[in-house]
């Protein structure tokens, strides 16, 4: 058992794995990016726009870490500045004034980390999608897809359906840290990893996701159009549902009730 | 009988209205606190008769029950939901027995107390984290109680008042700690559209998660001097941009500089404050 946890953590990260524009260009048709929060500027770390999954318009949002070491710089591996948080937002309010259901993949290591993101207010940045996303009133799914770090992760993902891939990780805190925190040694990283129950399979075992995303055809041009599928048949649900709000709203409620 | 008063014989020098008393002795044995600011040792007793303020403007932390004491009614709280306990639901090493310690050195039982109060005559649902429990951390029955407090303040049509002071989410309690960000929110976003009143004070220190959730959710945010405030904490900042950080780098004045927070509101005249702005949302005449 020891050491499981850790060796899915670095498959969620490694640098092979697809990311969130492979998820878009595998999944939807004429994809058209829309930069920039009207606030302050574009943050590279979150793309977002329309497309079309089959023949219905949709709004995607994704973490982009990038490929490369020069993408990765430009992305800043996926870390997003407030700004990005608040495009993400003004998307997905365009997306419920034109009835179009959102679809988030969410892979981050965490909000970014830096004076600049503290002097705009990231604290207030992910608060503010965590409120709004609870009310948008229109269909909302996201799916991990590398890592979900924390508040950086949640702040995309207060979703009616959320689903893990078989290898990505959702976590409070980065084993490292947990560890460096709990017992002043971030080498204990993979003990820590165990403790958090960070996996989509412990993930599913909380309840915390709906469900988990075989990795099995990954590689295989099968994937997506499969992916695809599923979304579409989700959505169909979810716009049938006349209580959507209060459903999501019950979702996030149950985590931790007690009696 | 007083009129008899020139009549009575003193029996000591006491009742004769007494000599010049014994000077008063220096008192040795009360302990001392050093202000961090000022340098200047205290006597507690002045530190707890200025709110727990030092002369020099110096904040230091209060317990969440001192506050309450501070900032409510005499005699109007009432508390809510302190049966709600965390439960170890990951079954976290250590975790149980760091809960058992902490609740005997705290004696409280979790990291937020919640109930009813009154401020300056003002109805209201309060919840004050606490310090002395693990910093406040919020795992599941922080959410909960919080997330409590507001259904209820919704149902009854009441404003809430909240003192956050938070090092962030509850590692220990994994997901589910992370979960209650989303969990408080939509709470706090119920109570908001029904139009009610959330007033946030910001407490030393207010980070990670909660200062990304309810802690800056207020219609108005107030921060104590010198608090604390922000999302990503200032030393891993530090080292992970390898930058020095500003002067004043996630203080309350940085928040107010940098338009986070609507005002500072020192202790001195705090109570007043959240009790004028209370009565200014909840239809109370001008005082």
């Amino acid at each position: 058992m020891s050491g499981e946890a850790y060796e899915i953590v670095r498959k969620a990260r490694s640098a092979g794995r697809c990311t969130g524009l492979d998820f878009i260009k595998g999944i939807f048709n004429h994809f058209f990016e829309l930069h920039g929060d009207r606030r302050f500027a574009d943050d590279s770390a979150i793309v977002g726009g329309v497309a079309y999954l089959n023949d219905m318009p949709v709004t995607v949002i994704a973490i982009e870490k990038g490929h490369n070491a020069r993408e990765r710089m430009q992305r800043l591996f996926g870390a997003p500045n407030p700004e990005g948080y608040r495009k993400a937002l003004r998307l997905m309010k365009q997306a419920e004034k034109f009835h179009r259901p959102v679809i988030c993949f969410v892979d981050t290591s965490g909000a970014y980390c830096g004076i600049g993101a503290e002097e705009r207010g990231q604290g207030l940045a992910i608060a503010e999608n965590l409120c709004e996303m609870m009310t948008l009133n229109t269909p909302v799914i996201s799916i991990l897809i590398g890592e979900g770090g924390s508040g950086g992760a949640l702040a995309l993902s207060v979703a009616d359906r959320v689903y893990m891939l078989e290898n990505a990780v959702y976590s409070v805190i980065s084993p490292e840290g947990c560890a460096s925190i709990l017992w002043k040694d971030s080498t204990r990283a993979a003990d820590a990893a165990d403790c958090l129950k960070l996996t989509a399979k412990d993930a599913k075992e909380l309840g915390i996701i709906e469900d988990i995303i075989s990795e099995d055809q990954i590689d295989t041009p099968d994937f997506f159009p499969a992916l695809r599928e599923r979304l579409a048949a989700e959505i169909e649900e979810l716009k049938k549902d006349h209580a959507l709000l209060d459903h999501r709203y019950n979702r996030f409620r149950a985590f931790g009730k007690t009696k | 009988m007083p009129i008899l008063d020139f009549l009575y014989k003193p029996k000591n020098e006491l009742e004769k209205g007494g000599r010049a008393v014994a000077p008063v002795q220096e008192d040795q044995g009360e302990p001392e606190k050093e202000c961090p600011n000022c340098r200047k040792s205290i006597p507690l007793s002045r530190i707890w008769a200025n709110a727990n303020t030092c002369s020099c403007g110096f904040h230091f932390r209060m317990s969440a029950r001192q506050r309450i004491s501070f900032i409510t009614d005499k005699g109007s709280f009432k508390e809510m939901y302190s049966d709600i306990v965390s439960n170890d639901p990951l079954k976290f090493e250590g975790y149980a027995q760091k809960l058992e310690t902490v609740r005997a050195a705290s004696n409280e039982n979790e990291a937020v107390i919640c109930g009813t109060a009154s401020i300056g005559g003002t109805k209201c649902v309060l919840f004050v984290m606490e310090p002395n429990f693990m910093m406040g951390s919020m795992g599941s029955a922080v959410g909960e109680r919080i997330t409590r407090a507001f259904e209820y303040a919704t149902k009854k049509g009441l404003p809430v008042v909240g003192y956050t002071v938070s090092g962030g989410a509850r590692m220990q309690e994994g997901l589910i700690s992370l979960m209650q960000m989303a969990k408080t929110s939509g709470a706090v976003k119920r109570h908001s559209d029904a139009g009610l009143f959330y007033l946030t004070v910001l407490t030393d220190p207010t980070t990670g998660g909660v200062t990304a959730s309810f802690a800056m959710e207020g219609d108005i945010i107030l921060a104590e001097p010198g608090a604390t405030v922000g999302f990503a904490g200032a030393r891993v900042i530090e080292q992970t941009t390898r930058k020095t950080l500003p002067k004043g780098f996630q203080k309350a004045e940085f928040l107010l500089e940098h338009g986070f927070a609507d005002a500072i509101a020192p202790r001195r005249y705090q109570r007043s404050l959240v009790a004028m702005l209370l009565k200014m949302h909840c239809g109370g005449e001008q005082a």
